[in-house]
């Protein structure tokens, strides 16, 4: 198997005088859905925004494909083919929907048929297309943060709680998207709380606990094993 | 949160009213417009105030538009804006001196050559300006808002003082050129032909911000980033050379304005840009910081509102615009088109 898309090696972020993240290893690998799971507070979306240079590392190692990001500033990671939807979405909301897909293509216009293909995945994004973003509802603004970050062709994906908020039917919409990202051989890394989200999509996962790494594997073998979920997670599926 | 209809039901019932609310500023210019027909009561009088009103507001926002996207991208509050106002204004009434053959002559073509020539010096000139100046001066207090005004207000004085030092103490006169003296007169009210021209520099310049801020992708960064930017980052554009850009764009308009407003009051000192300041950020403050149409409302607003009073109510017109401010701050306190801030 080729080298993992993205390293992470003994990671350390400090949030203000908070020491958050606390040595975090895991690697993601190329063209596969990496689950980043844990109970609230466990520091997910901070490694997340450490990845993407919103939060700096002190120390440790950030390798995207080959390169350690830590020198480089968050546009430029975003330029070197990161995608990221943050856990607050990042709408535009003074912007029309069109505006703010036009911005998700960094280095040109919006492709025309990438266009269509999102349009297809997230067909309420269309019949919103010139509307203002910030009248969307919660659900719509979140496909619009994932489509945004997929408007350009992007080597990795790093996706905080795309499902949050969402009634079911929208949830397997948001389900087959990814999964067409990955089936053209992308790499997604996905915070995600919904287990069963988590279950269908997760080639593995990676579990946190106070700013650590405590387990990472199959997804299928942590889907299976309700005792392990309630080590890790405090949870089992049925919890859920 | 529930699921996202596939359907358009109640969205456009909103969105109708909000775009009402939107709009409802831009009706206030016409409606002060009208207020002080009836005020003034009479007609000529009333145009003769409204063109010079719309004249002085359309100087103020071109002074304006660059300090309320400075503070929206980068949250900078720059109190050496008006040292830009002031350098352009100098530069380019020494330009207009230099060339009094051809201000002087009366050929329209020769005129606006040089009018053309000193607009272009004085904002080559204060776009350098901006540019050092964001680097060494504003740049090391990014995000420390008493330090920015301690160190810009420092910049705006030791500017000023080398104005002193470059053209001397006192302040400088000077003529329009020749073909811009005078007024024409339509339906018995006299309106100067500069005012005219000026009213025509400024609607020119806002539909083209509009145009570039709205239709182009350099724009909608300038927009996004104005309201969250770390999203933009994070989508991979250096925010810090738009940003840089918008300083530079916004201190060339201080300087045209400046150039304009020395030849609207035929005088220019050190001080003036200074003293233009607090107009424009009453004009900030009120069009909502960040707000380009904001500003172009406010400086409407704030240019008629002063020319009405003054002519009604001579001692009021000082306070006219606090009173403004204050009325529109407590309509909306965000301003009057409030930038949503994500952060
Ligand atoms: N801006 C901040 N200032 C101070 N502490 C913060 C800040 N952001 C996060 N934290 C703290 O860092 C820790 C990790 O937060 P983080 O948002 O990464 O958790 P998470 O795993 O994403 O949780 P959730 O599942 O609730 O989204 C928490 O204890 C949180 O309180
Ligand atoms: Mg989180």
């Amino acid at each position: 198997m080729s080298d993992p898309i993205l390293t992470l090696k003994a990671v350390h972020t400090d949030i203000a005088q908070y020491h958050i993240l606390q040595g975090v290893d895991f690697e993601v690998p190329r063209g596969e859905v990496t689950m980043l799971l844990g109970r609230n507070g466990v520091g997910k979306t901070t490694t997340l925004k450490t990845i993407m240079g919103q939060w700096t590392a002190k120390s440790g190692e950030i390798l995207y494909d080959g390169q350690d990001l830590k020198r480089l500033p968050v546009s430029a990671r975003a330029r070197a083919g990161i995608g990221f939807v943050p856990e607050d979405m990042g709408i535009f909301s003074d912007l029309t929907v069109e505006e703010n897909m036009v911005l998700g293509a960094t280095s040109g216009p919006l492709d025309p048929q990438r266009k269509e293909w999102l349009l297809a995945a997230f067909p309420a994004l269309g019949t919103f297309w010139n509307s203002e973003a910030g009248n969307l509802s919660g659900g719509q603004k979140q496909m619009l943060s994932i489509a945004r970050a997929m408007a350009e062709d992007r080597e990795l994906y790093l996706i905080d709680e795309p499902t949050k908020g969402l009634a079911p039917a929208i949830i397997a919409t948001m389900a087959n998207a990814l999964r067409e990202l990955k089936a053209q051989g992308r790499s997604i890394l996905l915070v995600e709380q919904n287990f069963l989200v988590a279950k269908a999509l997760g080639d593995s996962a990676v579990v946190m606990d106070d700013g650590r790494v405590i387990w990472t594997g199959a997804m299928a073998e942590l889907a299976s094993n309700k005792d392990l979920q309630e080590n890790l997670m405090g949870l089992s599926m049925e919890a859920h | 949160m529930t699921a996202a209809p596939d359907h358009r039901p109640t969205f456009a019932d909103v969105s109708l009213g909000e775009r009402l609310g939107k709009a409802m500023p831009f009706l206030l210019i016409p409606i002060l417009v009208v207020l002080g027909f009836f005020a003034i009561g009479a007609p000529s009088s009333w145009l003769t105030l409204t063109v010079s009103g719309l004249a002085m507001g359309m100087m103020i926002f071109i002074m304006a538009s660059g300090l309320t996207l400075v503070f929206g991208l980068m949250d900078v509050i720059n109190f050496g804006h008006g040292a830009f106002v002031s350098v352009g204004a100098f530069i380019g009434i020494s330009v207009l001196i230099a060339l009094g053959d051809w201000t002087g002559a009366t050929s329209l073509l020769l005129n606006m050559s040089a009018v053309f020539l000193a607009v272009a010096a004085a904002m080559t000139v204060t776009g350098a300006l901006g540019w050092v100046f964001e680097r060494v001066i504003v740049k090391p207090v990014y995000g420390a808002h008493l330090k920015q005004i301690l160190v810009t207000v420092g910049g705006l004085i030791v500017i000023e003082q080398l104005i002193h030092v470059i053209w001397g103490p006192d302040e400088i006169f000077i003529n329009r050129p020749e073909m811009l003296k005078g007024a024409i007169t339509f339906a018995g009210a006299a309106m100067e032909k500069y005012r005219l021209l000026a009213v025509g520099i400024g609607a020119v310049l806002f539909i083209a911000m509009r145009m570039i801020l709205r239709r182009t992708k350099i724009g909608l960064i300038v927009r996004a980033g104005v309201e969250n930017g770390p999203m933009v980052e994070a989508l991979g554009y250096r925010l810090r050379v738009v940003f840089i850009g918008v300083f530079v764009a916004g201190s060339a308009l201080a300087g045209l304005g400046g150039v304009m407003w020395g030849l609207y009051q035929e005088v220019i000192t050190a001080g003036m840009g200074e003293r233009m300041m607090v107009l424009v950020f009453i004009v900030a403050i009120i069009g909502g910081l960040g707000s380009v149409e904001g500003a172009f409302i406010g400086a409407l607003l704030v240019g008629l509102l002063q020319n009405y009073v003054a002519f009604l109510e001579p001692k009021l017109a000082l306070v006219s615009n606090i009173a403004l401010m204050t009325a529109i701050l407590m309509w909306r306190p965000q301003g009057m088109l409030p930038v949503v801030k994500a952060k």
